[in-house]
């Protein structure tokens, strides 16, 4: 006890343990920087190869000479067409679905099937969506082929995830809040569109503008129900397609020239991907602004 | 609601008993409490006395599992009849809760919130919420300090004023009973004083009635008090009786810090 100083020394044990605690933390933090580096690895590769068809002119101008020349306007406004359609169609479900679950709905056998069923659906692999869109819209509701049949099929795949991403937001507005509301007698419905809807907004919109990444990528639930091998439209017009029209899609037409044409331009297929790519990049980039700008003006 | 009978209470229970689930939260509690005055429950925490509190403006309802029997009369009228407005009921039985919860509006806002929430859309002239503002902020004694941001949100509030806002929330509805959920525990001892000191003023004008655990605060602030204890109202008398004199040796040992 009279050396003072080597009171807090470190033992050979607590120098161990200082070891670990470094070797540790740069484990993790390499484990964490290779998140990372795929990401940059794809773009830097995909931009890399695709670098001299893209242009303007390559989004705006139609597959030609058996789409091994030309640009990608026509799948690229399908693949619009899709994602726009199946998200109206699944946005006002899974959205009211999901205030129905966590607002007024009590925890009984039959919230628990539909719990059930929701996580349930969100594991269904994509190729039985597919299938199952053949058989109910395409083939029983006899919609055909086409772009209302194709954009259902993915409207049923984006649900889940919409009412599980909403029920979130939804759960995360205080308690507080909605006793406040009931206290001074207000409806349940009152207390959703005053206090709760405002206040998750941007939760719910952020779960929606994510799934536009995922209706746009996915190429086996509209293989069957929708999106065609080729098609014409006339350039340079929007509304080139129709509801009941057959449409060609971006995630197909990459499968179908990287995998169905021969002697296709190297630079087309890795140009598409980038255009996809840079999509759902964008959008997700879009999913941050909104949360970020909606969440600065909530404080509680 | 207009002819009441005169009684001298405004809340009458008749062995009420509640269960959540199977877990037996209140048993044959039997208490009136008075018109106009303020009246106070204590007793350990898990007694009962919030669930006490809850049942008497349904709030309880609204949670799953919840099976209450026995008998509720608020202004004289049983609560649990089938024909019961749980809207109108709710106007007139106000609640203040632990945290304050000024919701994420404007002061303005919350003040008018109840008013808007039970009338038909446009039917609300700017005057008039301007004046249920101002009365019903003057009542808590907010007007003055606020009156020049009542545009500013309600969050933004120290807590002593967010709780004095929940309070003035419900007045411009009039409300006959305010129940107080522990609306101090929240605060240091300057805003309870102040909280205190409102619930004093408007004594007479509501009938108050406050769960707390702070033993000192019922005192302070309260003409009756009840004590439960597992469920079950223990004692209820005159305030200095039952700290001065208790008839139960459980109140006794409580008041005296033995156990809770």
């Amino acid at each position: 006890m009279n050396d003072h100083h080597a009171v807090f020394q470190a033992t050979p044990l607590t120098r161990r343990k200082q070891c670990s605690e470094v070797i540790a933390m740069v484990v993790f933090l390499l484990m964490t920087s290779l998140i990372v580096l795929p990401l940059l690895l794809i773009v830097g590769y995909l931009v890399y190869q695709a670098w001299p068809i893209l242009s303007l002119d390559f989004l705006l101008t139609s597959p030609k000479h058996g789409m091994r020349a030309g640009g990608i306007w026509s799948p690229l406004l399908g693949t619009v067409y899709l994602v726009v359609l199946s998200l109206v169609i699944a946005t006002p479900i899974g959205v009211l679905a999901a205030v129905f679950l966590n607002e007024y709905a009590r925890d009984n056998w039959f919230t628990r099937i539909v719990n059930l069923a929701v996580i349930n659906l969100a594991g269904v692999p994509s190729i039985v969506h597919a299938l199952f869109g053949l058989g109910a819209f395409v083939l029983f509701a006899g919609l055909g082929k086409s772009i209302l049949a194709a954009s259902l099929t993915l409207a049923i795949m984006t649900l889940p995830v919409i009412i599980a991403s909403t029920n979130e937001a939804l759960a995360a507005v205080p308690m507080a809040f909605r006793e406040a509301c009931w206290n001074v007698g207000a409806t349940r419905w009152q207390t959703i569109r005053h206090i709760v809807l405002p206040n998750s907004m941007s939760g719910i919109l952020t779960g929606v503008i994510l799934q536009v990444s995922r209706a746009a990528g996915e190429t086996a639930p509209i293989m069957f129900t929708g999106a065609v091998f080729f098609k014409a439209i006339r350039e340079g017009h929007l509304f080139a397609y129709g509801l009941f029209d057959q449409c060609m899609a971006l995630s197909m037409h990459l499968f179908t020239i990287s995998t169905q044409v021969p002697d296709v331009p190297k630079a087309l297929p890795y140009g598409i991907a980038v255009v996809l790519l840079s999509t759902v990049l964008a959008v997700n980039a879009l999913a941050i602004i909104v949360r970020v700008y909606l969440r600065s003006r909530k404080k509680w | 609601m207009s002819t009441v009978a005169p009684s001298i209470f405004s809340i009458e229970t008749k062995d009420l008993n509640l269960w959540y689930g199977s877990f037996q939260a209140l048993k044959n509690v039997s208490v009136n409490i008075r018109h106009g005055q303020i009246s106070a429950l204590i007793g350990p925490s898990g007694c009962g006395k919030t669930t006490l509190l809850r049942c008497f403006n349904r709030i309880n309802e609204s949670y799953g599992y919840v099976t209450t029997k026995g008998e509720i009369k608020i202004l004289g009228q049983n609560i649990y009849t089938p024909d019961t407005s749980l809207i109108e009921l709710r106007k007139a039985v106000g609640m203040v809760f632990q945290r304050p919860n000024p919701l994420p509006i404007s002061i303005y806002e919350n003040v008018v919130f109840g008013l808007r929430i039970h009338s038909s859309y446009g039917t609300l002239k700017k005057s008039k919420l301007d004046d249920a503002v101002e009365k019903a902020l003057r009542e808590v004694s907010l007007w003055d300090g606020l009156k020049d941001r009542l545009h500013t949100r309600a969050t933004t509030l120290q807590l002593e004023q967010q709780q004095k806002l929940c309070i003035a929330r419900l007045l411009p509805l009039k409300p006959e009973i305010i129940l107080m959920d522990e609306p101090c525990s929240a605060l240091d001892t300057e805003a309870t004083l102040g909280i205190e000191e409102l619930m004093l003023s408007l004594a007479g004008r509501y009938t108050m009635l406050i769960v707390t655990h702070n033993m000192a605060q019922a005192r302070r602030v309260s003409q009756e008090c009840a004590f439960m204890l597992l469920g079950e109202v223990v004692e209820h008398a005159r305030t200095e009786d039952l700290f001065l004199t208790p008839r139960e040796p459980r109140t006794a040992d409580y008041i005296e810090g033995r156990y809770g």
